[in-house]
């Protein structure tokens, strides 16, 4: 039976998911989840990931959650490319730190700018406080400066002269609030070097085919299940207000 | 060179470091970072790492931050034994699937009680608004209700038999509100039985050694303000943790 991988590609770590397995040739069945039909609350979905999210797998029996396991395991398992996630013990370390870094450091806040520019206001008609607005985006910038200073210094990659997970991990989510107009990489030409190389390494196709949607978000907001609507509000409220 | 590990107890990820490369005797030097001191925000600490956080590795020329990859490293440095971090590939994924879920789970919530509880008095002169903890320690509950019920099951520890780094990062991240005085494994049976078992495994005087520090947290306020440290400290734990 194939790897079967959950995914709904407006999510970043659903993006870092399927270009590494797609740039990998890995043999998987995409099982789209529209997180906005509310799929995720299906029976069938819970006995694949007990938290309701995606990124998912499963493999056989084995089931998975967690995009930075999900991509360990696939590299592990399925032998990709050395520079992918590096056996050697320094360089190995570089993507671990990144890979923990991130969850708060960058996907905790460059995550909610989509939310709070456009989906919110937008699809659930909720009014964002500028000040909110405002501190997040000072975040942002604390955020883009700390990966600029801190993990891609001179190097043309996080981890050194290659391309890893930390990178792909990274731009999906840094490209995350592109998808709502804020331009990250127009005062950071470092940064918008180091995206071009990562662009370029993924291969343009697959790097674009993958951000579609966060392009689209408007005609996504058109596919919110009424249900899903108060749903999400209700999360909307505690989490980012 | 040994390793140099730059560590202030109070913090839990300082925690499961330490304890790791004790109880499996890795050779290392212990660098006090004092954090009620700000020694963090001092000149020398930012030449050891810019983003000025606990813990650091620093091994010859390489420093690294961040606690699971630093504890990665030791395992695959010191080759300690399988358990803690599997070779087999998909007992491997459960620990990393793990240390994934909790940096945004228990760290954060068992973080937050902690902070409300203890530091937020003293820096604003005021208890925390009720609701707010309340809210704060209904996440606290669900979070610790969704670790027994998906990833701890009936099983004795994390990916099941034996003891992984899982679990010593999540002991570590839980003892934190204890040591504000909120004993979280209270009416819950399976959680403490689980504590048991882990506690025996890193080594009763171990685990106690590591976390003498925070099971006083109760004068954390009061030795910051006596080492004159109050109003440097204010904004920039406010910012930290708002």
């Amino acid at each position: 039976m194939p790897l079967e991988i959950y995914l709904d590609l407006l999510s970043q770590p659903c993006r870092s998911v399927y270009i590494f397995a797609k740039k990998n040739n890995i043999p998987f069945e995409f099982k789209k989840i529209l997180l906005f039909k509310g799929e995720q609350y299906s029976e069938e979905f819970g006995k694949v990931n007990y938290f309701r999210k995606v990124p998912a797998i499963k493999d056989g029996d084995f089931t998975l959650s967690e995009s930075i396991a999900i991509l360990t395991y696939l590299a592990e398992k399925y032998g990709t490319p050395d520079h992918w996630y590096p056996a050697d013990l320094q360089t190995r370390a570089r993507v671990h730190e990144y890979l923990s870094w991130q969850h708060s450091g960058m996907r905790g806040i460059a995550g909610k700018i989509l939310w709070l520019r456009l989906m919110i206001p937008k699809a659930f008609e909720i009014d964002v406080p500028k000040e909110r607005m405002d501190s997040l985006l000072v975040d942002l910038e604390g955020s883009l400066t700390a990966f600029e200073e801190k993990f891609l210094q001179d190097k043309p990659f996080i981890a050194g002269q290659k391309i890893s997970l930390a990178d792909l991990v990274a731009i999906v989510e840094i490209m995350q609030p592109v998808g709502a107009g804020v331009n990250v990489f127009e005062v950071r030409p470092k940064l918008s070097a180091w995206k071009d190389r990562v662009r370029a390494e993924i291969g343009s196709a697959l790097f674009d085919e993958a951000h579609q949607m966060i392009f689209n978000t408007e005609e996504v907001a058109k596919t919110l299940d009424p249900s899903m609507k108060e749903i999400i509000k209700l999360r909307i409220k505690k989490s980012f207000l | 060179m040994p390793l140099e590990l730059f560590l202030d107890l109070y913090s839990q990820p300082c925690r499961s470091v330490y304890i790791f490369a004790k109880i499996n005797k890795i050779p290392f030097e212990f660098r006090k970072v004092d954090l009620a001191a700000g020694e963090q925000y001092g000149e020398e600490f930012g030449k050891i790492s810019v983003l000025r956080k606990v813990p650091v590795m620093r091994d010859g020329d390489f420093i690294l931050t961040e606690s699971v990859a630093i504890l990665q490293y030791m395992v695959q440095m010191f080759s300690t034994p399988d358990h803690w971090y599997p070779a087999d590939v998909q007992k491997q994924a459960r620990v990393n699937e793990y240390f994934s879920w909790q940096h945004t789970a228990i760290r954060s919530h068992a973080s937050k009680v902690f902070w409300f509880r203890c530091m937020v008095p003293i820096l604003t002169g005021a208890e925390v608004p009720k609701e707010k903890m309340d809210s704060a320690l209904e996440d606290l509950s669900s979070t610790l209700n969704i670790f027994e019920k998906k990833f701890l099951r009936d099983q004795h520890f994390i990916i099941g038999d034996r003891i992984s780094l899982a679990d010593l990062v999540a002991i570590t991240e839980m003892m934190q509100p204890v040591g504000a005085g909120l004993d979280v494994f209270k009416d819950r049976p399976r959680l403490s039985a689980w504590r048991d078992r882990v506690k025996q495994e890193l080594g009763v005087a171990a685990f106690h050694e590591a976390h003498e520090v925070i099971m006083n947290a109760a004068s954390l306020p009061q030795t910051i303000e006596n080492k004159g440290m109050l109003e440097f400290l204010k904004p920039r734990l406010q910012k930290l943790f708002n």
